[in-house]
């Protein structure tokens, strides 16, 4: 219950820290996707189930202020919280290399998919230009700031995990 | 083996394939309902409003506070250059404003004498700050910090900088969600100033990077609009009041069905450096087309 009362938290800081501060840090228009970060580490930590419910709500999140209708984001980000979470079996604290390509290889799949859904379908054919322009930009500066971010969040949740089993020994 | 119930038996819980399932079918379900009627806008106003809006006010503030400090330092010194050229101005500026006032007395004189104070210059307007930015890189919506609270209401026009930003497409008690015009789905009826044709303007995320966006279905046989020309928004349009400057053209093409232009333009905005907006507090009055039944 705790557990998911400080991933909601974290869903709604991260939110505003990409709406309202990094549009202040862009690069030539271009935000880094704290949502992908939140929803893949999440997803890793705690496994799948988790990682659904986190992509889905920073999804609706996403959608509720900037989407024309709602959904499209919380569905897209909710397969790839349940994809990573598969990698739950091989997560270790120690390695930070998994996480990070992970965050990486979810922000470039969410891209394409989101470019498909909401552009190819409208005739926008120069697929070229929007990955060089849109996606592959995006990917680079959440890579950078997702080792920044990741730590952060890794340690709120092994403190989080600390304070959880403590209290369930004072209980026994 | 029931796989609703866990291997004690004792503990109510579901996998996850079912809850991605269960939830695939919802978010489905969510966008046609919100595709084809508008049920939830309230709904999610409302908690968009209680959970994330203020704290949006603050980080927003805070954010343009530590801005503006780091760009403090960096321009000290090109302020020293610069206001040795700016006392120069000063005083070409004085004596160009002495010749302007006189032309001034006269335009009101004449603008009074053809009663053209229909311009926009004088509907009523509310200025806004822009709170929050759209979280993804694919179109430009950005959020700001009134809504119907302040007397804000949908489709109500915002414009900075005299020229057209965009329409209010969602909104809430103390937030409203701004569209603009340069978004890659969005269009506007325009019209060319000077000769009153009508085109289409279009946004269009890939000839932004060079900071133009398209315009197409220009009627134009005898050449009269050439690049340079202002686009305002046209008489016809159902969201946008008229006469509003939207951008001027910098290229133009003939359609391959040799009845048509198309063409780019650049936007009289500039939408990357957009910190506070005026939203005109008059709508563009439409005619109801359903007429009651009884």
């Amino acid at each position: 219950m705790r557990k998911t009362l400080v991933t909601f938290v974290l869903i709604i800081i991260c939110f505003i820290f990409q709406s309202s501060v990094f549009s202040y840090f862009s690069f030539g228009g271009i935000v880094p996707n704290l949502l992908i970060i939140i929803t893949a580490s999440t997803a890793m930590m705690r496994g799948e189930k988790a990682g659904l419910f986190t992509g889905f709500f920073a999804g609706l999140l996403a959608d509720i202020f900037f989407g024309d209708f709602i959904c499209i984001y919380a569905i897209i980000y909710m397969y790839e919280g349940y994809i990573c979470g598969f990698f739950h079996r091989v997560f270790f604290p120690d390695n930070y290399i998994l996480p990070l390509a992970l965050i990486s290889i979810s922000d470039f799949i969410s891209g394409f998919i989101y470019y498909i859904l909401m552009f190819l379908l409208r005739a926008r054919f120069d697929m070229g230009h929007y990955m060089t322009h849109v996606i592959i930009p995006e990917l680079i500066y959440t890579s950078v700031v997702a080792v920044f971010v990741y730590p952060i969040i890794l340690f709120v949740n092994t403190k989080m995990d600390m304070i959880v089993s403590k209290g369930a020994r004072k209980f026994v | 083996m029931n796989p609703v119930i866990n291997k004690r038996g004792d503990k109510f819980s579901i996998p996850g394939k079912y809850l991605l399932f269960a939830l695939t079918i919802v978010s489905i379900a969510l966008i046609v309902i919100t595709l084809t009627t508008n049920l939830f806008s309230g709904v999610a106003g409302t908690v968009a409003g209680v959970f994330v809006v203020p704290f949006q006010k603050g980080i927003s503030t805070a954010g343009s506070y530590v801005k503006d400090k780091a760009e403090y330092f960096a321009d000290m010194s090109t302020l020293r250059e610069e206001n040795g050229v700016l006392r120069q101005q000063v005083e070409e500026l004085k004596e160009e404003n002495a010749r302007l006032t006189q032309d001034k007395y006269e335009l009101d004189n004449l603008r009074d004498l053809y009663e053209l104070d229909k311009e926009y210059s004088s509907y009523s307007k509310t200025g806004a700050r822009i709170i929050a930015r759209d979280t993804g890189n694919w179109y430009s919506n950005f959020v700001i910090d009134k809504g119907t609270d302040d007397g804000l209401d949908i489709d109500m026009n915002i414009i900075a900088g005299g020229g057209l930003v965009g329409r209010i497409t969602s909104i809430g008690p103390g937030w409203s969600k701004v569209t603009s015009v340069i978004s890659d789905n969005i269009s506007t009826s325009s019209m060319v100033l000077n000769t009153g044709d009508n085109l289409i303007v279009t946004g269009d995320l890939e000839s932004y990077s060079e900071g133009v966006i398209t315009f197409s279905k220009l009627q134009d046989d005898i050449d009269a609009v050439s690049i340079g020309d202002k686009v305002v928004t046209s008489n016809i349009s159902d969201k946008y009041l008229p006469g509003i400057l939207v951008g001027y053209i910098t290229s133009i093409e003939a359609d391959s069905n040799n009845l048509t232009k198309s063409g780019t333009l650049t936007p009289a905005v500039d939408f990357e450096h957009l910190d506070e907006v005026l939203v005109i507090t008059s709508k563009k009055q439409v005619i109801n087309s359903e007429t009651p039944d009884d």
